[in-house]
C-alpha cells in the first residue's frame, strides 16, 4: 500500500487570465448526480462578476481588434489542447453529469468538434453575414458584422461541457469577450475548460469564468452598464422575466434559447449572429 | 537666506544658513520604513461603505485637479476639460464641482478664460516641467508667464539632481524666489518622490518646502514611475501636520499620478484623516492630480445611487 497523499485541487475563478479565488472568501460543495462529495468550488459574487466585466471590457478592443484569420488559429489551438486533456475531461464529465464513460466520451468529442466548427467561421461570419449593397448613386455602401461587445453567459445548468461550449464559442469566435457563470451543480468542467484557455493563445479577459449560484450573480450582470449582451440559456425560470427586465434598462442584446437546447444537434448561426450589429459604411467610388 | 514667514525660533534658526539648514534637516527623525509601509496598507484595508461612500466620493470629487499634460494637447482639450470641471457628469447636477484644472502655460489663459467665476482654480505646471532642468531666469520667466496668463496655482518641480547632492541651500533659493514670482498666486511643490528613493528623503524635501513657503506639498510630476504611494503619502502628511504643531500654520498635500480608482482615492482620504487630521478633508488643504480618476469616480457614484453597476459608455472621454 502506497502512503502517499493525493494533492486535491483547489477549483477557483477565471478572471482576467489568473486564477482568483472567490473575493467573497466562500465555497461551494460540490457533488455527483448521486450526492457523493466531488470537491469545493469557488462561490463567486456581484463582485467577482463586476471585476470580471472589467477584465472582459480590457480585452475587447484587443480581441475584437485581431484579424479574424487569426481568432481562427487561436481557437483552434484552444481544440488542440482540449484535445490533448481528452481524458481528464471524460472522466469529469462522467462523474458530473452521472452518464457512462462511453457517453462521456462521445459528448467531449462532440464539444471539441463544436469547438473547432466555430473556430472556422471566424473568418467567414463578414462573407456570409456582410452585404454590399445595391445604391443608385457613384458610390459603394458595404454592410459588416462587428462584434457587440462584453457578453453575459449564463451556462446551461445541465450539460456541463458540450452545452458550455456550445455558448462560449460562438461568443468569443465573432470577437466579443465574455462573463460566463457556470452551471450551479456541475461547474468543475467549466473550470477545466478555463485551464485550457489559459495554457492556449487566448488573451486573459476574453473569457472570464465564474462559478456559484446562478440566481445570486445573474442579477447584476443582467443590470450591469457595461455589458453589452445577455444569453439567458442557463437562467432559471423563475428569474428569467426579472433578468430580462433589468437588461432592457441598459439596453442590452439578450438571447432567449431555453434550457431543453439540443446541444448534441450540429447548431446554425443563430448564436453567432445573436453577438453581432451590423455597421453600413459607404465609400467613394475610385476612378 | 530668508525665511518667508515669521517662524519659531528653532526653524528660523535652520533656514540661517546652507550648514544650519542641512543640520536641521538632517537632524529630522528617520522614518521607519517597515512601520510606515504596514501601517498605510493596515489603514487602507478600512471598509468605507453606502452612505459614508457616497460621501467620500463627492469629497474626493471637489478635490481633483483635473489634470491634463501631454505633448498633444491643444486647446479644444483643454476647453471640454474645463467643462468637464465645471459639471463633470451632466446628467447628474449636484455631483460637486473639481477644485482645479491644472495644465502647461500655454494653456492656462484657454481653461483660466472658461472658467471665469465659476470658484475653480486654474493651476499651471512651470519650472521647466516635468524635470526641472533649467537656469533660474528662465523657471522665473516660466512661473511669472503662468501667473500672467491667468494661474491661481503654480505647481513648480524641484531640482532633485541639487537636492540629491546635498545642495540643500540652492533647493530653498528656488523655492523662496519661485514663491516671489507667484504672487498672490499659490505654490505646489512637487518633490517627485519617485527619485528621491527613500523615505528619509521624502521627509527632508518635504520640511524643506515647507520651510520655503510652498503652500502644498505634491508627490509626483506624474512622468516618473514610481508616481504616488500611500506611504509617501502618509510621510508627508505626517510632515504638515508636525508643521502645523509647531507654527499654527495649515499646508497642503497633493498626492499624484498612478491613482486611477475610487478604491485608492478613499484609502487616501483614510490616511488624511487618521495622520495628519480631519480639518485636511479640505479641498484647501489636499488634492487629487488625476486625469481618469474623475471617471472612475463618477461611475461608481452612479452605482451608489442606481443600485447597479455602471460602465465608461455613461461618462465622458477625455
Amino acid at each position: 500500500m502506497s502512503d502517499r497523499l493525493t494533492v486535491a485541487k483547489t477549483y477557483k475563478l477565471y478572471i482576467g487570465g489568473k486564477f482568483p479565488r472567490s473575493e467573497s472568501g466562500r465555497s461551494y460543495p460540490v457533488s455527483d448526480t448521486k450526492g457523493t462529495f466531488l470537491a469545493n468550488a469557488a462561490q463567486g459574487s456581484r463582485k467577482d462578476a463586476r471585476d470580471a466585466v472589467s477584465a472582459a471590457r480590457k480585452a475587447f478592443a484587443g480581441w475584437s481588434g485581431t484579424t479574424a484569420y487569426n481568432r481562427g488559429q487561436v481557437l483552434y489551438r484552444v481544440a488542440e489542447v482540449l484535445e490533448g486533456r481528452r481524458e481528464q475531461f471524460i472522466s469529469e464529465v462522467a462523474t458530473s453529469e452521472g452518464v457512462a464513460v462511453k457517453k462521456a466520451q462521445s459528448l467531449v468529442d462532440t464539444a471539441i468538434d463544436r469547438w473547432v466548427w466555430y473556430a472556422g467561421w471566424t473568418d467567414k461570419i463578414a462573407a456570409v453575414l456582410g452585404s454590399s449593397n445595391p445604391v443608385a448613386g457613384p458610390y459603394f455602401s458595404f454592410s459588416t458584422p462587428e462584434p457587440t461587445g462584453v457578453v453575459a453567459v449564463l451556462a446551461p445548468q445541465q450539460s456541463s461541457l458540450l452545452g458550455l461550449v456550445s455558448v462560449i464559442a460562438p461568443v468569443v469566435a465573432s470577437g466579443n469577450t465574455c462573463v460566463v457563470i457556470t452551471s450551479q451543480d456541475r461547474p468543475l468542467p467549466a473550470i477545466t475548460l478555463s485551464e485550457v484557455l489559459a495554457t492556449s493563445d487566448v488573451p486573459g479577459g476574453v473569457v472570464n469564468i465564474i462559478t456559484g449560484r446562478t440566481a445570486e450573480i445573474a442579477p447584476w450582470l443582467a443590470s450591469h452598464g457595461d455589458v453589452n449582451a445577455l444569453d439567458l440559456t442557463g437562467a432559471p425560470e423563475s428569474i428569467r422575466a426579472d433578468l430580462e427586465r433589468s437588461a432592457a434598462g441598459t439596453v442590452k442584446r439578450v438571447l432567449r434559447n431555453k434550457q431543453n437546447e439540443d446541444f448534441a444537434a450540429t447548431p446554425d448561426m443563430s448564436r453567432l449572429r445573436a453577438y453581432l450589429e451590423t455597421k453600413t459604411v459607404w465609400h467613394p467610388m475610385g476612378v | 537666506m530668508a525665511a518667508p514667514t515669521t517662524l519659531p525660533s528653532a526653524l528660523a534658526d535652520a533656514t540661517r544658513d546652507e550648514s544650519s539648514l542641512r543640520r536641521f534637516l538632517h537632524g529630522l527623525p528617520g522614518v521607519d520604513q517597515v512601520g510606515v509601509e504596514q501601517r498605510a496598507a493596515g489603514l487602507g484595508t478600512r471598509s468605507i461603505k453606502k452612505a459614508a461612500k457616497l460621501h467620500a466620493i463627492d469629497l474626493a470629487i471637489s478635490m481633483v485637479d483635473l489634470t491634463t499634460l501631454e505633448g498633444a494637447d491643444t486647446h479644444g482639450k483643454v476647453r471640454s476639460l474645463a467643462a468637464k470641471a465645471r459639471r463633470p457628469d451632466p446628467e447628474r447636477p449636484d455631483v460637486p464641482q473639481v477644485a482645479a484644472v491644472c495644465v502647461y502655460p500655454d494653456m492656462v489663459k484657454t481653461a483660466a478664460d472658461d472658467l471665469v467665476g465659476t470658484g475653480i482654480n486654474v493651476a499651471s505646471v512651470a519650472t521647466a516641467f516635468p524635470s526641472g532642468r533649467s537656469t533660474m531666469d528662465i523657471k522665473l520667466a516660466d512661473t511669472r508667464f503662468a501667473v500672467e496668463q491667468g494661474a491661481s496655482e503654480v505647481d513648480m518641480v524641484i531640482d532633485r539632481g541639487a537636492f540629491l547632492s546635498g545642495r540643500y541651500g540652492q533647493v530653498f533659493e528656488e523655492i523662496v524666489e519661485i514663491k516671489q514670482a507667484c504672487g498672490d498666486a499659490h505654490l505646489k511643490v512637487i518633490l517627485e518622490t519617485g527619485e528621491l528613493v527613500t523615505y528619509d528623503n521624502v521627509r527632508r524635501a518635504s520640511w524643506l518646502a515647507l520651510l520655503a513657503g510652498g503652500d502644498f506639498i505634491k508627490t509626483s510630476t506624474g512622468k516618473v514611475q514610481p508616481a504616488a504611494t500611500l506611504p509617501v503619502t502618509h510621510v508627508m502628511l505626517q510632515a504638515v501636520k508636525d508643521w502645523k504643531n509647531q507654527t499654527g500654520e495649515l499646508r497642503g498635500v497633493k498626492p499624484a499620478g498612478g491613482i486611477r480608482t475610487t478604491k485608492d482615492a478613499i484609502k487616501y482620504l483614510v490616511a488624511v484623516h487618521e495622520v495628519a487630521g480631519p480639518e485636511w478633508l479640505d479641498p484647501n488643504l489636499f488634492r487629487f492630480g488625476a486625469s481618469t480618476l474623475l471617471n472612475d469616480l463618477l461611475m461608481q457614484r452612479r452605482t451608489q445611487l442606481d443600485g447597479h453597476y455602471s460602465g465608461p459608455d455613461y461618462v465622458t472621454v477625455d
